[in-house]
């Protein structure tokens, strides 16, 4: 295990592990389980791997993961692809408001709803991960539970329920795990406003030098 | 009973009648035990609800929340540079270890990568960090069981290594010292020397410990055999760290992926133990605390030269992307899946906490055991609330 450090980075070695050949090939398995019910998949050779399911087949989807060896449970949560309606809070505030921007475009894998489930599973013997991603329906946010499948995803889900509002189909008990059962609203949506930030301009920009111009380089 | 006068059988039939009647009246009925917000063993703000039959726990539930702190929600408002600040709070007694896996998550969008000489001298700062977190837990092990000893050693040895981080990083529990493209700083003159000495009273605190609590008959008997967690419900629960590896799976994210951290220069062990009880956790910890000394007096003699800073803009905007990054934390796996849109700070970071995880487990594993355990295993499972909350 012990290596130097310059002479073997970049040759053949160092590139062929854990060669995405292993990730094309978790693909094709995961294809000839549940085949329909991949929509997109986005691979970075060497690197990662995201699949994008139909929101009816997510469960389905962690059922044939675990029999394909991703028995270790990451986590689960969700994604809101609307941009902020406020801006950002260290914005100079005596400065004019930019048009807030409202398009929603979703990230790698693509997808047609604001709002999106994700999850990660790992496979501990061949140390591989994938994403899953499924869209979760705009009019009715209710997903399939994993509960079921991964014990674990249990409190993954009462979070995601209590932070994004997204309910979960079969989960044995959606209580609230941090906030009053009594708060009202999604606090991780995007157009959940964080109050502290908006009675109070952002302490930070108060005194900030102006920034030096960029072309005078890093640490000038 | 033939030979029994009636009034023989009616005084023995109102004596089954009077134990019946006192066995309704003594029935357990039930007993709420409430562990917290502020009890010492829990490391913070936890609340445990227990409902006890007799001395045994028929159903447990951990209550979170009373650290929340919603980090999620505050990095997007922040700036990249400046998410480093809060991410340090979440495992608080292993800060630098939690700036690691998102700085490396922004490189990984910005598709750049530390210098060499910064990469060891991060690896070194984590296991350092790693070091100080899980010397707390082995002190704080015999509290639990009520041996006050281990906890002053801990607490003082402890010390030496915040005091290398202190004089690295120039805090002690905070050091916001990791930078998007290598680090704020180089080491200060004479800190290589100084923290060989410190590893060296690092392993005799190793074995101080090992010979106080591990070796101890009333510590052997409180944790063998005590809140077994099998490898699969260890796995299906998404159990990190050293309380996977005590049931017996080998999985290490240090050894297990590649990452632009030091550690594939190095030569350690991975230990596991087959037991998976509460034993085998705090065994686990000890000898990869002492595998951590192995890792930093490695990577001492090997230190690149060369500067600790990439050359990044002066103000940093992150490539439209999404990017997932963990490590192997002092708690177990901790991730960030960071989604950038080309701003100047994240669009949204999903923060993968190893306690949140590990203590997710807690109501399967305190079901059936009894009142006394409870607080062994919890100590066993080791948590930071902040990591939990986050």
């Amino acid at each position: 295990m012990v290596a130097q450090l310059s002479d073997d980075a970049g040759t053949a070695d160092t590139l062929a592990l854990p060669g995405d050949g292993l990730r094309e090939g978790i693909l094709d398995d995961l294809r000839s389980r549940i085949g329909d019910a991949i929509i997109d998949t986005h691979l970075v050779p060497n690197d990662d791997l995201w699949v994008r399911v139909r929101t009816d087949a997510w469960r389905e989807t962690a059922v044939a993961l675990k029999a394909a060896g991703f028995t270790w449970f990451n986590f689960l949560s969700a994604l809101d692809w609307m941009p902020s309606p406020y801006g950002k809070g260290e914005d100079d505030p005596t400065a004019e408001a930019e048009e807030p921007d409202t398009e929603i475009v979703q990230g790698v894998t693509g997808g047609e709803t604001r709002l999106q489930v994700f999850a990660r599973l790992d496979d501990i013997e061949r140390h591989v991960g994938i994403t899953i991603k499924a869209d979760v329906p705009d009019g009715a946010p209710v997903v399939d539970s994993w509960s079921t499948v991964f014990a674990g995803a249990n409190w993954h889900e009462r979070e995601c329920h209590e932070m994004f509002g997204i309910g979960f189909n079969g989960h044995p008990d959606l209580r609230n795990m941090y906030l009053p059962t009594e708060f009202e609203g999604f606090p991780l949506l995007k157009d959940f406003p964080l109050v502290a930030r908006m009675v109070k301009p952002w302490p930070g920009i108060v005194d900030v030098e102006p920034m030096p111009a960029e072309e005078e380089g890093p640490n000038s | 009973m033939t030979d029994l006068s009636d009034r023989q059988q009616l005084s023995y039939i109102a004596s089954q009648a009077a134990d019946a009647r006192l066995n309704v009246e003594l029935e357990t009925e039930g007993m709420t035990l409430n562990i917290g917000p502020q009890h010492p063993a829990t490391h913070g703000t936890l609340r445990i609800i227990c409902r006890l039959d007799g001395e045994q726990v028929v159903w447990a539930e951990p209550s979170c929340g009373y650290m929340h702190r919603g980090y999620e929600k505050l990095t997007e408002v922040r700036t990249f540079p400046q998410v480093t600040t809060l991410i340090n709070r979440i495992d608080w007694l292993g800060s630098f270890a939690n700036e690691v896996p998102f700085i490396l998550a922004a490189e990984k969008l910005m598709e750049i990568e530390a210098p060499p000489r910064a990469q060891v001298i991060r690896t070194i700062l984590f296991e350092l960090s790693r070091i100080a977190n899980v010397s707390l837990f082995l002190g704080d092990l015999g509290v639990q069981m009520g041996a006050i000893t281990p906890v002053f050693i801990a607490f003082r040895d402890r010390e030496y290594v915040l005091n290398l981080i202190e004089s690295a990083t120039g805090g002690r529990f905070h050091p916001n010292f990791d930078r998007i493209g290598g680090l704020k700083d180089d080491l200060p003159k004479g800190w290589i020397d100084e923290t060989r000495q410190t590893m060296v009273k690092l392993r005799e605190f190793c074995d101080t410990i090992e010979d106080l609590l591990f070796g101890n008959a009333i510590f052997q008997s409180r944790t063998r055999g005590i809140g077994i967690i099998p490898a699969d419900v260890a796995k299906d629960y998404g159990l990190s760290g050293a309380n996977l590896r005590a049931s017996g799976v080998d999985y290490d994210l240090r050894r297990d992926q590649e990452i632009a951290m030091a550690w594939d220069k190095t030569d350690f062990k991975v230990w596991t133990h087959p037991d998976g009880d509460s034993f085998a956790r705090c065994w686990v910890r000890l000898q990869e605390t002492r595998e951590s000394c192995k890792i930093v007096e490695q990577l001492l003699d090997q230190i690149p030269a060369g500067p600790v800073m990439t050359k990044v803009p002066r103000i940093i905007k992150v490539p439209e992307g999404e990017a997932w990054v963990s490590t192997e934390n002092p708690l177990g796996v901790m991730g960030y899946y960071v989604v950038s849109k080309g701003d100047l700070g994240p669009f949204r970071v999903k923060i993968r906490s190893a306690s949140f995880n590990n203590i997710s487990i807690v109501p399967w594993a305190l079901k059936g055991v009894y009142v006394p355990d409870i607080i062994t295993i919890l100590a066993s499972l080791y948590f930071i609330l902040g990591d939990i909350d986050r």
